[in-house]
């Protein structure tokens, strides 16, 4: 695309708003597509600079591309755990720092919609939660995905390789 | 003294206006009428190729001297696509590195790495929204309108392309405007006059004759260099002649070679005048406004035609709108649904020369050939496939994908699914629904749904396409008159 390039969603300030992502045929067919555009965007701002573009997707850079840092630099925006929390606030729109069985419900009808009925939706939610939550607080915690999570392989499933 | 200077200026005036006119006539005109060709054209493009690789190797120069990096543009997308493989496919890879396998499929924490992966992608370069802006060159033209490395540009190369201006404003632009205008009035008037013959075979040969000269004229207007492929498979009488869509100019393109029946709405104007006249010595179809939108009427007429083997092929762009030429968008099924051989033809521009794609949404019609005039060429491929029929058992959905396929393979476009409509259009939600249909078959298994198609447009897209297949009449483009 090419934010300061030639790209079709240049806007003239050199700042992008939610209804310039709306122009991106193939993310209006994805069904988490509205929750993506609004990682970009920081809570309670409309707009996005090029510099806050690029940091959020720099989360999806390949993990093997970062150069080893020692312990006294920040870490990396697309190490494995700053993956995770990209994805987790996919899923915590209040951003209080836990899945709760509501905002579960909410991602899994975005997903589904008109395909599930509702007891199903209730059903999967409850065995999703009921596998994940470890403390029996009735929400998944940051710890709790990221336990969950441990066999996936992150650092492949959302890397997106940039040709150079 | 004075009278003395002003004479003598309209002297040189009257022999330079003399001069030019009969270049003009011997050098184009004569050749058009006749059909033959004297080969400056295709001098010319050498030429204009060897100064091209010129003028980006001093940029190219320039830019190492400043140990800056030339903005290349990314003709395979900027980012590495993987295969694409089905969502079931990338689910089970996400979930086979996760828990225990269990006995019935449900829902994972991890399913939403697809999606979001999917979705950043598409941010960063999804296949649909850049067909329909222009595509970027490799090497710089000398024109403004595709350079995106000015401050690479050294004083020779300004002088070059200050050169290339005056060249192109001064002395092609009206060059071609006079060629264009001769071509249209000649068209306008000639086909009138072969109306009035009453014998009808004379008419028809002499029909063919005036279209086949004022389009060649027209083709000299534009100085396109057209290589035709395969000639031997060129549309016959009966038939539909089907090709992916560029620009208006692919009309003309193609009529140069042979002649055709066109399919269009009526327009007011100049364009109207055209229409009115041209239909006086050949059976072109022509629409009113209110008939588009009766597919039955429509595709009657269609038929009506093709049935009469004595009438010329029938020229489609079953695309409905431009697309920029690096791609095949889905074809409408109308076309496909009459009984006849199709005849698919595929037009391949070079955009070296001038980048031919009409962008009717930043551009006007005559803004667009404003441009086109003012461009160095306008080079195209024209291949002329072998001719289809529809199979057994094959509906007209298939049909119009296995042309669409034939026709990407040739011209070296990439196939793709979706709907040029799109263009102005916003995604249906039938897109999503598709989506979300595909997960929830992941999930609870399969449900009994109603037919599968594999396809991501729907049915009731093609409803659509009951405005004619021919392009111009949904632009909203005035031949300003």
């Amino acid at each position: 695309m090419g934010f300061n390039g030639t790209s079709p969603l240049l806007d003239q300030r050199g700042e992008l708003r939610p209804e310039d992502f709306g122009a991106i045929r193939e993310l209006s067919m994805n069904p988490i597509g509205d929750r993506i555009i609004s990682a970009f965007f920081s809570p309670g701002k409309e707009t996005v600079d090029f510099a806050s573009f690029v940091r959020i997707l720099a989360h999806f850079h390949p993990t093997e591309t970062s150069r080893s840092r020692d312990g006294v630099q920040p870490e990396p925006a697309n190490s494995r755990t700053r993956k995770l929390k990209f994805a987790f606030q996919l899923y915590d729109q209040d951003r209080d720092g836990k899945i709760s069985r509501e905002e579960l419900l909410q991602v899994l009808r975005t997903m589904l919609e008109m395909q599930v009925t509702e007891e199903q939706l209730q059903s999967i939610a409850e065995r999703a939660i009921q596998e994940a939550d470890l403390d029996q607080d009735d929400a998944i915690s940051f710890d709790e995905f990221r336990k969950s999570l441990e066999k996936v392989d992150i650092d492949h499933k959302m890397s997106i390789r940039f040709l150079s | 003294a004075a009278s003395l200077l002003s004479v003598s200026l309209r002297l040189c005036l009257g022999i330079s206006i003399t001069a030019w006119l009969t270049l003009l006539f011997v050098f184009i005109i004569v050749p058009a009428v006749l059909g033959v060709s004297f080969g400056i054209r295709r001098l010319y493009m050498r030429t204009l190729l060897k100064i091209f690789a010129w003028a980006t190797s001093r940029m190219e120069m320039g830019a190492k001297e400043k140990n800056q990096q030339l903005h290349k543009p990314y003709s395979n997308g900027i980012i590495a696509k993987e295969s694409p493989s089905s969502l079931q496919q990338e689910l089970q890879e996400l979930r086979g590195s996760a828990s225990c396998p269990r006995s019935e499929p449900e829902f994972e924490m991890a399913d939403i790495f697809y999606f979001c992966r999917r979705g950043v992608e598409s941010i960063l370069d999804d296949e649909v929204t850049k067909r329909f802006s222009a595509q970027e060159l490799e090497s710089w033209n000398l024109l403004t309108r595709s350079n995106y490395n000015f401050r690479h540009i050294s004083l020779r190369l300004t002088v070059l392309w200050g050169l290339g201006v005056l060249i192109r404003y001064g002395i092609l632009l009206p060059l071609r405007v006079t060629l264009a205008i001769t071509g249209i009035s000649l068209l306008v008037v000639l086909t009138t006059l072969v109306g009035f013959l009453p014998n009808r075979e004379l008419r028809f040969y002499l029909s063919e004759k005036v279209h086949l000269m004022c389009f060649r004229i027209c083709v000299r207007a534009l100085t396109a260099i057209i290589t035709y492929h395969n000639r031997e498979n060129k549309p016959k009488n009966g038939g539909i002649c089907v090709s992916n869509h560029t620009t208006p100019i692919d009309v003309i393109i193609l009529a140069n070679d042979g002649c055709y029946s066109m399919v269009g709405q009526v327009h007011g104007g100049l364009m109207g005048m055209m229409q009115r006249a041209m239909v006086k010595s050949s059976p072109h179809i022509w629409f009113e406004r209110s008939e588009v939108k009766d597919r039955h009427l429509v595709a009657k007429r269609l038929s009506d035609h093709v049935a009469d083997k004595t009438k010329q092929p029938i020229l489609i762009f079953p695309e409905g709108t431009c697309i920029n030429n690096t791609s095949v968008m889905m074809f409408k099924k109308g076309s496909f649904e009459i009984a006849c051989t199709v005849y698919p033809v595929a037009i391949k521009y070079d955009p070296r020369f001038g980048d031919a794609f009409w962008n009717s949404s930043k551009f006007g019609l005559v803004n667009y050939l404003l441009r086109m005039m003012s461009s160095w060429a306008i080079v195209c491929s024209v291949w002329y496939l072998p001719p289809m029929n529809r199979e057994e058992g094959e509906d007209a959905m298939q049909f119009a994908n296995r042309v669409k396929a034939a026709i990407a393979a040739q011209g070296g476009l990439v196939d793709l699914i979706w709907d040029g409509g799109l263009k102005r259009a916003k995604v249906k939600d039938a897109f999503k629904e598709e989506q979300q249909k595909l997960y929830s078959k992941v999930l609870v298994g399969e449900q009994d749904e109603g037919e599968q198609s594999d396809d991501m447009h729907l049915e009731d897209e093609n409803q659509e396409e009951d405005e004619n297949p021919e392009d111009e009449s949904n632009q909203d483009s005035t031949k300003g008159q």
